[in-house]
């Protein structure tokens, strides 16, 4: 099934969006409008005749300096009709992606994942924190102008440090559990 | 009450620390932390030439350190749109199915050493060796061997590379009856196994979980089915499925899997010459031939352009999934159309099997979470990259 092919069932089906087809040398790709992602999503996965019913893959890519900055890539992948999809929207730094995570679960971490490295925010995702990356570090390390072969001084920690009186109600709370 | 499970733990297979909530013995919710082995190479790759990326890719699944190198040599070889002679995509097939084997090995050995079958181990190490002597033999490196190149394989097969093979592929299959010997109707594994982490056929391909595990919740999605590479079409082998979606039902798929492996091996290793093309015929990629290059003039500038500048790639992007040992290997690779990847992302199935981990786990014992992080053969390296 052609890019062409995938638009056409599409559209009937999301009103008012304007998909693109993609260039590619593989499977179909096809460009969606950030604000119909979910909807599109939603389709791709219930028109039996797609039944994208795994989402494969969630990241992205860095195009500096083009303006919008980011692709965004979800590589979609249909078991009952044997079919492969790519989807990409298109963002930058300032603006946000909705969360498809309410379309296939798996997106959860895929898309933890792409916020980490690239620092793309995904709206309504529930849980975007860093996931490779020390919770405390500084920037996105996939972005391309984000420096290589830097030294960082490597983070340490304060020992953590526990008084008596917050240890001794820390036993007795644990006491009290198990009595029940 | 919270427990702490890793990151130094035997049975979190490396690195990955499982934050418990427990009441009692039942797990109330658990939180996987990962990233501890996180070493960026998707963001060095985009530093070295193409061809320099082989021996990182590898090193992310270290256990199926091949399929890895064979999912990024087939996207690359997309983008540039070259197509492989027969005998280098046979010589690929047999060294993917031999790296299944030696992986499903560690993971029989170590699931079995977890759920207390200690002497799986012992088997299992055995029998790898010699999947890493074969490794050895072609390449002199154990571990990565970066034996498959983009543009073909590194080398010819050596000598003895026929004998080595045969004579493991012939003993293999009794070490399997061995291995199935001691699990398969032993009532302690059963019982540490059956209706342990079941998950149904949707629920894994929610989670995005194809490979081993979806097959074992009766999904018959095999990329070699249904996407062919490398003329897996034109093999005669059949996809192990089980219905059960539980721990042992993942146990029995990927011991089928190595008897299919076997026979791949047997059909490949008889179609490859001794001796014969190991590359394609492209020389933008593959060097000339050394006595060329000592006695040609153009020769020698494309041997030298190829080793200094390297060579550059059509601008673009693919994606191709290959089927490793721990279900859908996939590489993303985007092309700016010089000599330098511009981004390489794998797909990790680690990665994903991790992330469903606490939805599998949920509501089940402590002592079955070890059973269930052994039952979805997950690999750090692989997971963090």
């Amino acid at each position: 099934m052609d890019a062409a092919s995938v638009i056409a069932t599409l559209q009937p089906l999301v009103p008012g969006a304007s998909y693109e087809v993609g260039k590619s040398v593989d499977f179909a790709t096809v460009y969606v409008p950030v604000d119909k992602l979910v909807e599109t999503c939603q389709a791709l996965r219930d028109t039996p005749s797609l039944a994208f019913n795994v989402l494969v893959e969630v990241t992205a890519a860095d195009y500096l300096p083009r303006e919008p900055r980011f692709e965004v890539v979800y590589h979609l992948l249909s078991v009952p009709n044997r079919l492969r999809l790519r989807l990409k929207v298109r963002t930058s730094v300032g603006a946000s992606v909705p969360t498809v995570q309410g379309v296939w679960r798996s997106a959860g971490w895929l898309e933890r994942e792409t916020w980490d490295m690239f620092g793309i925010v995904f709206d309504g995702h529930p849980d975007l924190r860093r996931l490779l990356m020390p919770e405390d570090w500084d920037g996105h390390p996939a972005r391309k102008d984000y420096p290589v072969q830097i030294r960082k001084t490597a983070q340490t920690y304060e020992p953590l440090e526990v008084t008596e009186a917050e240890f001794k109600a820390n036993i007795e709370r644990d006491r009290v559990k198990r009595t029940h | 009450m919270t427990v702490n499970m890793g990151p130094q733990h035997p049975s979190t297979h490396g690195v990955l620390r499982l934050v418990l909530e427990l009441d009692g013995e039942v797990i109330k919710s658990a939180m996987p932390t990962i990233g501890y082995l996180h070493t960026g190479i998707e963001k060095t790759a985009e530093q070295k030439k193409w061809q320099q990326v082989i021996p990182l890719v590898e090193r992310m699944d270290y256990l199926g350190a091949q399929s890895n190198s064979l999912a990024y040599a087939l996207c690359v070889e997309k983008l540039l749109g070259l197509e492989m002679p027969q005998r280098v995509k046979d010589i690929r097939v047999l060294m993917a199915e031999l790296q299944r084997i030696s992986s499903h090995l560690i993971w029989l050995g170590t699931h079995g050493l977890e759920v207390g079958a200690v002497s799986m181990l012992f088997y299992c190490v055995r029998e790898r060796e010699l999947l890493m002597n074969i490794n050895e033999l072609i390449a002199g490196f154990r571990f990565f061997p970066s034996y498959i190149r983009i543009g073909g394989l590194r080398e010819d097969l050596p000598r003895g590379f026929h004998e080595t093979v045969t004579a493991f592929l012939e003993r293999f299959p009794t070490k399997i009856d061995e291995f199935e010997g001691l699990l398969t109707k032993n009532d302690v594994y059963r019982r540490r196994t059956e209706n342990v982490g079941v998950l149904t056929l949707e629920e894994a391909f929610d989670w995005g979980l194809v490979g081993p595990i979806a097959r074992a919740s009766g999904s018959e999605y095999d990329v070699r089915k249904y996407f062919p590479y490398c003329g897996y079409e034109t093999y005669d082998f059949t996809v192990p499925t089980a219905i059960e979606g539980d721990v042992y039902a993942r146990y029995r798929v990927r011991i089928a899997e190595m008897r299919q492996s076997v026979s791949l091996c047997t059909q490949a290793l008889a179609r490859i010459s001794p001796t014969g093309v190991w590359a394609c015929d492209d020389s933008r990629v593959v060097p000339p031939p050394k006595d060329k290059v000592y006695s040609e003039m153009e020769a020698l500038i494309q041997h030298f352009l190829i080793y200094s500048q390297g060579f550059t790639v059509p601008a673009g992007d693919a994606y191709v999934p290959v089927e490793g040992p721990r279900g859908e290997h996939g590489c993303y690779v985007v092309s700016d159309g010089t000599n330098r990847p511009w981004r390489v992302k794998m797909r990790a199935p680690s990665f994903m099997a991790i992330q469903a981990l606490p939805y599998i786990v949920r509501e089940g014992l402590i002592a079955d979470v070890v059973a269930v992080i052994g039952s979805t053969d997950v690999v750090m390296g692989d997971c963090d990259r």
